[in-house]
């Protein structure tokens, strides 16, 4: 259990996240930015018409990872709000500034991708049922993090007000994940369920799991690079960065 | 020190099981207007109004479709495969997923005479997804099966 207390307190100092993370960057750009070609092409070239939405399908393997990583972005936004009202950790509150931005644009992303899609398959781009209206909160509560930040001048308020809306926000997440569950949608059932067979044919399965392993990691990457950003920002003058900036 | 963050973590996690607990009830309370639509059991048991706009939603019936001999109107039912089955009258074009057998949301309004006429069909696309090749599953399962055996990809 040692090691664990110990990552914890370490990942909690911006000087050893800002050099230790810079490695890390580029290996999730490079990884992340391959599978996402790779996955991409391979699911917008390569995969046979769908049996009854034809060539409709191919947005699927953009669709569905943006969806998947926007609920996963705030579930970590909210464990950072956690951690930051109880332990005032500060890492914790900057990983919120910088993850809250991305998230809103991934968010976007699903829904403009939910819309493309809907139109030849559903017959609109848009109905108003569970699963779009708690996705598009998602995307509010996003922009909400962002806009309380600085609608509150005193920094260590607004911290704290953020951490609480991030966490807060959280019940959002398992009402978009139910939602075509607990009420009738128009917006199909989940094809994954862990414990059962998918519903995806392996064809579709294989260069859809590509590219939600490509999103999580290249928008991993980017996030710890808008984290490393505002560790410049906040510690700007302390002897450590300058210290940093000198040798490199 | 100790002692504080104890009393922010109870003033926290309060607060999130106070806020859970009250939209769970707000949803439960809320349940049927938050769904999308009415599903076929509801509408023939006459929780459905009549003649107020409202949306409906369920299975084609197989071989119920009948296409006007001219014009855009057709006619088809809808059932929740439980016995529940009301009809439908549209003019208007069909999304191409509409399907017999398959799940769509019909909107307009109920007669009196239990009819359902509506102005705008929209197809629930399931979620399962098949290549065009293939009919179903089964077939989908064996095929990966096989390819796999004879070390070929799934390209």
């Amino acid at each position: 259990m040692g090691w664990i207390k110990t990552t914890f307190h370490k990942t909690g100092s911006p000087r050893w996240f800002f050099t230790g993370a810079r490695s890390w960057v580029v290996g999730l750009y490079v990884f992340g930015a391959l599978l996402i070609v790779v996955g991409s092409t391979w699911g917008l070239g390569f995969v046979p018409p769908e049996r009854l939405q034809g060539n409709s399908v191919r947005i699927l393997f953009i669709h569905a990872p943006a969806a998947h990583l926007a609920e996963a972005i705030y579930v970590a936004i909210a464990i950072a709000g956690f951690v930051f009202l109880v332990w005032r950790m500060k890492m914790a509150d900057m990983l919120i500034q910088a993850a809250a931005p991305i998230g809103f644009v991934v968010t976007v992303l699903a829904l403009a991708t939910g819309i493309i899609w809907g139109i030849p398959t559903w017959g609109t781009g848009w109905v108003w049922d569970a699963r779009t209206v708690s996705t598009l909160l998602l995307a509010f509560l996003f922009f909400g993090l962002v806009a309380l930040r600085q609608a509150i001048g005193r920094e260590d308020r607004a911290s704290r007000a953020v951490a609480l809306l991030a966490l807060v926000g959280v019940i959002n997440i398992p009402i978009i994940k139910y939602s075509v569950e607990w009420f009738t949608t128009l917006h199909q059932p989940p094809s994954i369920v862990i414990g059962e067979k998918p519903a995806i044919a392996p064809v579709f399965l294989v260069p859809l799991a590509v590219n939600v392993l490509g999103f999580y990691c290249f928008v991993a990457g980017v996030v710890i690079a808008a984290l490393r950003a505002r560790i410049v920002e906040r510690e700007a003058g302390t002897q450590w960065l300058r210290d940093w900036i000198s040798k490199s | 020190m100790r002692k504080l963050r104890q009393r922010r973590l109870a003033v926290v996690l309060f607060v999130v099981v106070g806020a859970t607990a009250t939209l769970s009830l707000a949803l439960l309370a809320l349940q049927e207007n938050v769904d999308l639509f009415y599903e076929p059991a509801r509408v023939t048991n006459g929780e459905a109004p009549v003649g107020v706009d409202i949306r409906a939603g369920g299975m084609v019936v197989e071989g119920s479709v009948a296409h006007d001999r001219e014009g855009l109107g057709v006619a088809f039912s809808i059932t929740d495969h439980g016995g529940h089955e009301f009809d439908v009258r549209y003019v208007g074009l069909l999304p191409d997923l509409f399907k017999e057998g398959k799940g769509i949301m019909v909107r307009g309004q109920l007669t009196e005479d239990g009819l359902f006429d509506a102005h705008e069909v929209l197809a629930k696309h399931d979620e399962n997804y098949v290549p065009h090749e293939l009919q179903d599953m089964a077939e989908a399962a064996d095929l990966a099966g096989s390819a796999k055996a004879a070390g070929i990809e799934p390209s």
